[in-house]
């Protein structure tokens, strides 16, 4: 089986390296982008399966990102872990298409267990796709 | 002048509604009151005494004319007869000689004329010119006198005429004489005189028609003249001051020697000192006055008492107002304040909460990464301990997440979902988390549902998170084996109440300002000081009040009122 590809995106870069490295210990593939563009360019050249995305970044905001993930790259799962999210922004967020939201600062065996589960979204709904 | 007045009024209506002194109500309603019964019952006074004067004074005037006009009458009476006495007199001194009166035969037949028409006449004497009695006719029989040394003698010799004051003399009961001087031109000169019964005057005075109280008489140089009925006999002084002569009846109103208020005529005889005195007690003439005195008195004591009753009254009803609308006012205010306090606070933590999770989330992943290094890499001296160590990092920020998302959740503005409720199904739902810990602590929680109690709108969820932080708080304050009732009844046509009442240890009337502030906890180790807090905004957004009674060392009741049909204007 394939590595499962992860983004991060995250402008707190001492958290979002901290958590490739031990996401990256743990046997995943991980990408990291400090903000919105850089995340999306990155996507455009290596589409990851899960995307773990904060909402409250500079230049463009988590939700826009989002909103274009799930526009252009349906596939992708969005996992949001943000430290500001309100309820309304979970509703948001879980409108447009997110898989899961968390909120920081989140046990990490959670947050696995999330992107684990994301990915199999992921192939349950490419099986159902090819099938159909 | 309206300025000072006005200044005046002001001054005394002052009132300091922020003054927090508990006697300013009093004070308002005493000034209230007074200047009440000031402005009403000055002009009644005033206009009860202008009232009181002028009909006194119309009064006496009314009364005076009359006493003028019976006193004048009766003084032109007696003086006529007198008069008429008199010329009589002379009329028999000029008709007759000395010679002819001389005769005794003579003289009783004009005295028996004399009594047969006219009334008074006791007996009749002449006198010769040396004041030697010569003859005489009457009821009695006088001694030969000698007059020569009288007073009356020497009167009559230089006027002419004299008529004498009341005396007893010898005939022993009052009369008076009265003497006319016989002159001629050969100058033979001789006195006729004649006695009068007083008995005459008192006729007179009957005939003027007094009332039973009244009195009348003749006073001659402070002599009764005639019998009076309260104040002497004949010939007794009279206790009365009798006024100067004067023009006319003089009317005075004296104080008698008993005490009595009289009104006193007095009038003077023109040719000589008599007095006729008339006198009216004022209680006789007043009566009428008395009655209405009495009426008028009465009326304003009566509207004067009503008066003081009323400004009582209105000012207590208006005062009480005004303290119930302070109050009201500043109930409102102080709520206000504690929503808006609550509010920045909410914010101001929500703020904080968001600021601490990013950096509690670093903590928690370089934690984290330090705990896999560790853990991946081969045994080590310390290897337990440093694992140890991360792993309270890693609980202390669970410990901090748990704060911070409570915080928001306090914060956070609430979707509340609007069901249509039974109250007392949510009530026993909610006890339904409680019930272990209860049981454990042998806490007894009774029920007191109002049977058919309308059905509310309003968050099921929040709710239930209301009742359990209350019903919590409640099982904390209590010792085990205390009781938790919880009542509702229906309020009135739009709300329902709930009461939850602990037994418990109560709290302090300073831990009550506070109870619903976020972080004020009295649970030391383990309170965040949020579940009240929450509880206050969940019944706030569903359209509810919430109130709190406590007494230290008895327990605690929140009071829940929650709206039948809430309009939530968010939905």
């Amino acid at each position: 089986m394939d590595k499962i590809k992860i983004l991060l995106v995250d402008d707190e870069e001492d958290f979002v390296e901290t958590l490739s490295e031990r996401i990256q210990m743990r046997n995943f593939d991980a990408e990291i982008a400090f903000n919105g563009q850089e995340a999306l360019q990155l996507i455009k050249n290596k589409t990851p399966d899960v995307m773990v995305l904060d909402l409250k970044m500079p230049g463009m905001e988590g939700m826009e990102v989002l909103r274009r993930v799930k526009k252009d790259f349906q596939n992708v799962q969005v996992v949001v872990l943000t430290g500001h999210g309100s309820e309304k922004d979970e509703e948001e967020a879980r409108n447009l298409g997110a898989f899961e939201y968390h909120q920081k600062p989140v046990d990490f065996n959670i947050l696995v267990k999330t992107i684990k589960n994301a990915y199999k979204n992921k192939i349950d709904n490419t099986m159902i796709s090819s099938a159909l | 002048m309206p300025s000072i007045f006005k200044n005046i009024i002001n001054n005394f209506l002052e009132f300091h509604s922020d003054e927090a002194s508990p006697d300013r109500y009093k004070k308002l309603r005493r000034n209230i009151t007074i200047l009440m019964i000031i402005i009403t019952t000055v002009p009644l006074l005033v206009m009860a005494s202008v009232n009181y004067h002028q009909y006194n004074t119309r009064l006496t005037d009314e009364i005076v004319n009359p006493l003028r006009a019976i006193s004048n009458k009766s003084k032109h009476s007696i003086e006529l007869f007198l008069n008429e006495r008199l010329s009589t007199i002379r009329f028999i001194e000029s008709l007759f000689s000395f010679e002819q009166l001389s005769d005794k035969k003579a003289l009783n037949s004009i005295f028996r004329v004399l009594s047969l028409e006219f009334k008074g006449f006791i007996d009749i004497s002449l006198i010769d010119k040396t004041g030697k009695l010569r003859n005489y006719a009457g009821h009695y029989v006088l001694p030969t006198g000698d007059y020569s040394q009288e007073k009356w003698f020497h009167e009559v010799s230089i006027r002419g005429t004299y008529v004498s004051e009341v005396f007893t003399g010898y005939r022993g009961y009052p009369h008076i004489s009265m003497a006319v001087q016989h002159m001629t031109k050969n100058e033979e000169i001789w006195i006729l005189r004649a006695t009068i019964d007083i008995k005459q005057f008192e006729s007179i005075i009957r005939a003027m028609g007094l009332e039973a109280e009244s009195d009348a008489f003749l006073v001659r140089n402070n002599i009764l003249q005639t019998h009076s009925k309260y104040y002497g006999k004949v010939l007794e002084k009279c206790p009365i001051p009798i006024p100067e002569r004067g023009f006319g009846t003089t009317i005075t109103e004296i104080t008698d020697p008993d005490g009595r208020n009289i009104f006193m005529s007095s009038i003077y005889f023109e040719e000589s000192d008599y007095v006729l005195v008339i006198i009216k007690p004022r209680s006789v003439l007043f009566k009428s006055w008395y009655t209405l005195k009495t009426d008028l008195f009465a009326i304003t004591i009566i509207s004067i008492i009503m008066i003081i009753i009323i400004a009582f009254k209105l000012s207590e009803a208006l005062v009480k107002n005004i303290q119930e609308a302070d109050e009201k006012r500043e109930m409102a205010f102080r709520e206000v304040q504690h929503s808006q306090k609550l509010s920045s606070i909410g914010r101001l933590a929500a703020g904080v909460a968001h600021e601490i999770n990013n950096p509690m989330a670093i903590i928690n992943e370089k934690a984290g990464l330090m705990n896999d290094l560790i853990d991946f890499s081969p045994d080590f001296e310390n290897k337990e301990k440093f694992l140890n160590l991360t792993g309270s990092i890693i609980q202390s920020v669970e410990r901090c997440k748990k704060i911070t998302h409570r915080l928001l959740g306090f914060a956070k503005r609430l979707e509340v979902v609007f069901e249509n409720l039974d109250l007392n199904n949510v009530i026993t739902e909610g006890l339904g988390f409680l019930e272990s810990e209860a049981k454990h602590r042998n806490i007894e929680i009774r029920t007191n549902f109002s049977e058919n109690l309308p059905r509310i709108s309003a968050d099921k969820g929040q709710l239930h998170q209301v009742f359990l932080n209350i019903i919590t708080n409640g099982m904390v304050a209590l010792d085990d084996g205390g009781t938790i009732t919880i009542a509702t009844w229906d309020q009135d046509k739009d709300t329902v109440g709930v009461s939850i009442t602990d037994n418990g240890c109560g709290m302090s009337k300073e831990t009550m300002k506070h109870i619903f502030e976020p972080f004020f906890t009295t649970k030391k180790d383990y309170g965040t000081g949020l579940g009240l807090p929450i509880t206050y905004g969940i019944i706030q957004k569903i359209g509810g009040t919430i109130k709190v009674e406590s007494e230290e060392n008895k327990g605690t009741t929140f009071y829940i009122y929650l709206k039948k049909n809430f309009d939530n204007p968010n939905i």
